[in-house]
């Protein structure tokens, strides 16, 4: 029998990978290999659902146990891939086993940026990238218990959400003058800023840390640049991801900021395809490519890679999309906003239900940011891939339904989808 | 165990034994049926869950809630059976649920 499937890194991506090879009718043998000692599971409710004590344990796992072995998938977990040997068409183990591959795919991830600052190995300093990182921020929050975040990006700003419905009272520190500066329009940053000092989370902007204070080794406080000391138990920090492509790189595949693949997810070894969070991949609808860090880019590249192993079709391309739910607020965004000439806000951010809309200079419509406005989110998802032109008047009258919008004859009552 | 049947677009049928409490997404893709692609893992924020209810079932699915029924104004071939299967948990009542999926999620 041929050596099959390799595929390094029990991910999102990887689970994802081994169930679409089966779902295609691929009859080798798969083997996953993961340095976590869960099966694949799913992070997003890691610092949504799960964090919050409102999703078990069975409901982060990506697939029951017993899938895996339903469909002969092998699964060689709390074990970490230390090369690959192209010439061999093997990797090795940390524990110096080797294991050959016909076709290797690499789904290893992405890993927090390190804060290289005095303090940050102190005791209550956190990451959240993990399930057993998850475990150590929910045991570390209680009513009363001082929470930093130190960063205003997505993941952080959902810790805060959950840690305030845990009754913990929570800062925000953000290096930009805005949250969310990399990853959100302006009109939606300052709806997030707006939305958790309502919910008392105080929000420092503008502001680098320097140092974690520390306690007889726990730490205390967060110091910033200019001299003043948060007081925390617990600090979350959370300032980017960095792909983990340093065993591509180290076997010779091209890498730029992430494992570099064509449409199909193949590396520059075509025996090695590379999908998920680890990759910089081609994005057709905006002539450009990029690192994508999202649930739906990782099962898309899955469903990519394994209809070219298997020697089928591409899948239809599809828009890159993502969700976050801080507090009662669902944000659903569809597109990316490369070559806006200008943003519409459809609805009222006061109101906490609107759509920030970005078009290029042809009126086609990019990007959607929707708030509490999944209509809007759906409508966007087909526009953008369609390049769809919009009249920005029509796009930001509520008076006109969703589907209204590009249609005039479309029926529907005002302010409904 | 009540059981669900899933219909591919191309007519494939998976009958297959779904937990009471687990979802009729879940049904899918836990055992492996193809046409689900459930990425936002049962939050109601993506569908790509999207099934078409055998009209004889409607009635003991119910009807979809107000985030649901958004969610499927521009799923791209909605019809009045349409549903996320993800919001669908399954009963004991709803033992034979018969779905068909869509030709694509996206
Ligand atoms: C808290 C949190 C919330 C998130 N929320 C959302 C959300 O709401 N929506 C969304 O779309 N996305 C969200 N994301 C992002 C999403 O989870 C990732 O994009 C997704 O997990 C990527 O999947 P992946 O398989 O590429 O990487 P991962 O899921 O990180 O899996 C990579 C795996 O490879 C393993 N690995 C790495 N190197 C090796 C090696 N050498 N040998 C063996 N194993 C190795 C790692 O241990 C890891 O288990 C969130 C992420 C986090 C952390
Ligand atoms: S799984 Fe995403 S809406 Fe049902």
């Amino acid at each position: 029998m041929s050596a099959g499937v390799l595929i390094v890194g029990a991910g999102h991506a990887g689970g994802a990978m081994a169930a679409a090879l089966r779902q295609s009718g691929y009859a080798g043998a798969i083997t996953l290999v993961g340095a976590e000692p869960l099966p694949p599971y799913q992070r997003p409710p890691l610092s949504k659902a799960w964090l919050k004590g409102e999703a078990g344990p069975d409901d982060l796992l990506f697939r029951p146990p017993a899938f895996y072995s339903d469909k002969s998938i092998g699964l060689r977990l709390s074990t970490r891939v230390a090369a690959i040997d192209r010439t061999a068409a093997a990797v090795t183990l940390e524990d110096g086993q080797r294991l050959p591959y016909e076709h290797l795919v690499l789904a290893t991830g992405s890993a927090l940026r390190a804060l290289n600052v005095p303090g940050v190995a102190s005791t209550g300093v956190l990451e959240l990238r993990t399930a057993a990182d998850a475990e150590r921020i929910k045991a570390a929050l209680a009513p009363g218990r001082r929470l930093a975040v130190v960063g205003g990006g997505y993941v952080g700003l959902e810790v805060a959400a959950s840690a305030r419905s845990l009754g913990a009272q929570v800062v925000v520190i953000e290096r930009e003058a805005r949250l969310l500066a990399r990853v959100a329009s302006e009109p939606l940053s300052a709806y997030f800023a707006r939305c958790h000092a309502g919910h008392g989370v105080e929000i420092i902007l503008g502001a680098s840390v320097t140092a974690f204070e520390e306690r007889a080794g726990a730490v205390a406080g967060v110091r910033l640049a200019d001299g003043r000391v948060i007081a925390c138990d617990v600090a979350v920090v959370g300032i980017g991801a960095l792909a983990n492509d340093a065993l591509a790189a180290a076997a010779g595949l091209e890498c730029n900021d992430g494992i570099v693949v064509d449409e199909r997810c193949r590396t520059s070894d075509p025996a090695i395809h590379a999908i998920g969070d680890c990759t910089r991949r081609p994005l057709p609808r905006y002539g450009r490519t990029m690192r994508l860090e999202s649930v739906p880019n990782a099962l898309e590249q899955a469903k990519q890679a394994a209809a070219d192993i298997c020697g089928r079709p591409a899948p239809k391309p599809e828009v890159p999309w993502f969700w976050s739910d801080q507090y009662d607020v669902r944000l659903q965004i569809v597109g990316l906003p490369f070559d806006v000439a200008r943003q519409v806000v459809r609805g009222d951010a006061n109101a906490g239900q609107f759509a920030v809309f970005h078009l290029d200079a042809d009126n086609r419509l990019q990007a959607v940011e929707a708030v509490n406005a999944p209509g809007e989110f759906v409508a966007g998802r087909q526009w953008v891939g369609a390049r769809q032109q919009v009249d920005p008047a029509r796009l930001a009258d509520t008076g006109l339904t969703v589907k209204q919008i590009i249609d005039p004859a479309a029926p529907g009552a005002a302010g409904k989808p | 165990m009540p059981k669900v049947t899933y219909i591919e677009h191309n007519g494939t049928r998976h009958e297959v034994d779904v937990p009471i409490g687990l979802s009729v997404m879940r049904g899918a893709v836990d055992n492996g049926v193809p046409g689900i692609d459930a990425d936002c893992g049962g939050e109601c924020a993506c569908a790509t869950c999207h099934v078409y209810v055998d009209p004889a079932w409607l009635a003991r699915t119910g009807a979809p809630g107000e985030m649901e029924k958004s969610m499927l104004s521009f799923a791209a071939v909605t019809q009045e059976n349409s549903r996320l299967s993800c919001q669908i948990p399954m009963t004991a009542e709803l033992d034979g649920l018969v779905v068909s999926m869509p030709e694509g999620q996206h």
